[in-house]
């Protein structure tokens, strides 16, 4: 009876494969939902996990967790580079890591940091070593295998924190590859890590702690004008510090002090409006395919009601006959959940590859969700309600008086 | 327990394959048909001749268990119809009768080959390819194996719906106004086919119809008359 409604639906083919086309546009709506809000959720907690606040220039707190945690923004200004110890001896705080940004490699960050900042994320080396003097480099799985960039290489990185081979260039201050980090599925697989003497080095600004000494002239001190850190990443050892150091910090300093969770649920909770309002759309969409494929298989059966009755004089029972037209709609909802899957994920996969910002969150086409699951099952479930009510009328089919009309 | 099938058999070694006792039917207070008693011994070719309204095709519902009659008895096979539940009456009419109507019905969705395997399947459980080819070719339509019934013109439609309803050997073969949609020629054919099949295959024939040119064919007949009040 499958292969009677396999040339059922072969034999009404449009109709079949905008049905099909329906109900996979809706599949693909709501895996697409999914696999956005899931993996932007999941990349947000891994990138911010340990960095209890981040300090940085006043201006708007989810731009700076934005700019410092997972490095999709421009960030909000600088910091004098003593506001790093000045936090480091707070009480309860136990690690501030300095970052320092302002340049890129192809797109890829350069952030001036301490190795505190890789150890936080959980990298670890895949060959080499850790960045120690200036000028040394550490770079993420991601770089790595987009550049091709090996032990011992050189590099300059270019002004600007998307610049890519255009641009102006720092060409009298190259990097040297010292080290590359194991893939992590965080944001750091996507960044060089380096000094943050090196950034300044770069920009011409001297450091600090090299030739700071009582009474230097104005000239000296000029020279390390400038040497600022863009924000610092604390990690709390007390839940007191918790509570009370973002609100002290910005009520009381010129800093800015903000907190990845609150500002992340935030932006989670503007974005979740717009992803509920898709959501609906793509339930309404499932729920239209249903009804489309209810009226197209009622029709059908209407068509049919000759060939159910002759089915049954040459020996289907009803049930077979429900069962043959169930299978319609399963095979139905099937092939639209099966295509929904794969145009879902290809969407993603081909949203990751062209769009830059997407590819820096982490997105990725071959990730699948348990949710996924249910989606399937609920197409599914449309397509078995949306046959069975049709096929039921079966039931109620006078087999002699149908073939007596149809004579 | 035994199978219709092999009930039937035992049943009706020597007796009338079909036997109708004091059989008449009623609707909506009218007597739309009346035949009594009437037999159609195994192999034989029979004529059930009237107009329209006569009840021929009430006798054919009847005689293959989709209609139960008002009064009277009809036995298949030695089983009283009426007095077999519904499955095991579904399982008669599969594995004994053969069924032919004027429309045709057979499935548009499936090429001529793939409509006498259906039947099979469904009759006897299994398909038998090389035995589909044989009936396909029998009937002369073995270069229209594999097309649509809607490709068919209407006498090779004629022939596919014959081969269909003997693809699984039923020893009746009912047929509902089988060539009055056919001219005289093709008519002929038709009855020809039906009884070199039916003979082939040792079926017996039950012809409904009110077309009076195949008349002298048959030697069993039974005329019905108009509709009589009750």
């Amino acid at each position: 009876m499958i292969g009677l409604s396999l040339a059922y639906l072969k034999d009404r083919g449009l109709n079949t494969a905008l049905n099909i086309l329906l109900l996979a546009l809706s599949v693909a709506s709501l895996v697409i939902l999914l696999l956005f809000s899931s993996q932007l959720e999941n990349r947000f907690d891994k990138d911010a996990q340990g960095i209890d606040m981040v300090v940085g220039a006043k201006g708007s707190p989810l731009q700076l967790i934005l700019s410092s945690v997972y490095h999709v923004d421009i960030p909000t200004g600088n910091v004098p580079l003593d506001t790093v110890e000045l936090l480091r001896r707070q009480l309860g705080v136990a690690e501030a890591i300095p970052l320092a940004l302002g340049d890129s490699f192809r797109s890829f960050r350069i952030v001036g940091t301490e190795p505190a900042y890789p150890a936080l994320l959980g990298a670890s080396l895949a060959d080499g070593r850790m960045f120690a003097s200036k000028m040394e480099a550490v770079v993420g799985a991601d770089v790595a295998a987009r550049t091709g960039a090996n032990l011992g290489q050189r590099f300059v990185g270019g002004h600007g924190m998307s610049s890519g081979d255009e641009g102006p260039k720092h060409e009298e201050t190259p990097f040297i590859v010292v080290g590359r980090l194991k893939p992590t599925g965080t944001v750091i697989d996507r960044l060089i890590l380096t000094r943050v003497e090196s950034v300044w080095g770069v920009h011409g600004i001297a450091d600090p702690g090299e030739d700071h000494h009582e009474g230097e002239s104005e000239e000296a001190h000029a020279e390390h004008a400038g040497a600022d850190v863009t924000a610092v990443l604390v990690r709390f050892g007390s839940p007191i510090a918790a509570v009370r150091l973002p609100g002290f910090i910005n009520r009381q300093t010129n800093l800015q002090a903000a907190v990845p969770a609150v500002e992340v649920s935030r932006l989670l909770a503007l974005v979740g409006v717009g992803l509920d309002a898709v959501r609906a759309f793509a339930v309404l969409l499932m729920l239209t395919a249903g009804l489309s494929i209810f009226v197209a298989l009622l029709t059908a059966l209407k068509e049919r009601e000759g060939d159910m009755a002759m089915l049954r004089v040459i020996g289907a029972s009803r049930a077979a006959i429900i069962g043959q037209v169930a299978s319609e709609g399963l095979i139905l909802a099937s092939a639209g959940a099966a295509l929904g899957l794969l145009l879902g994920h290809g969407v993603i996969g081909m949203a990751a590859a062209s769009i830059e910002q997407l590819r820096a969150l982490g997105l990725n086409a071959l990730t699948f969700h348990p949710g996924e699951a249910l989606i399937v099952a609920a197409a599914l479930g449309i397509g078995l309600i949306a046959a069975l009510i049709p096929a039921l009328r079966v039931l109620k089919t006078d087999i002699a008086e149908t073939l007596a009309n149809a004579r | 327990m035994s199978s219709p099938d092999t009930l039937t058999h035992s049943k009706t070694a020597q007796g009338p394959l079909v036997e109708a006792r004091g059989l008449s039917h009623v609707r909506d207070g009218r007597t739309v048909m009346a035949i009594g008693d009437w037999q159609l011994k195994p192999g034989a070719h029979a004529l059930l001749l009237g107009p329209s309204g006569s009840g021929k095709t009430t006798f054919i519902n009847i005689v293959t268990g989709l209609l139960t009659p008002s009064h009277g008895t009809i036995s298949v096979a030695g089983e009283v119809m009426s007095a077999l539940p519904p499955a095991a009456r579904d399982a008669l009419r599969r594995c004994t009768i053969g069924l032919v109507f004027q429309t045709l019905r057979l499935i548009p969705a499936l090429s001529v080959t793939d409509n006498l395997a259906l039947a099979q399947q469904l009759a006897l459980g299994h398909v038998d390819r090389a035995a589909i080819a044989g009936m396909i070719d029998r009937v002369g339509l073995s270069h229209r194996a594999a097309a649509r019934p809607r490709q068919l013109s209407q006498g090779e439609g004629q022939r596919a719906a014959i081969a269909r309803a003997l693809i699984t050997r039923p020893r009746l073969v009912v047929a509902d106004e089988p060539t009055s949609a056919l001219d005289d020629a093709n008519a002929a054919r038709m009855i020809d086919l039906m009884f070199d099949v039916a003979d082939a295959t040792g079926a017996t024939l039950l012809v409904a119809t009110h077309d009076g040119r195949i008349a002298h064919r048959f030697a069993n007949r039974l005329n019905l008359m108009a509709p009589v009040a009750a």
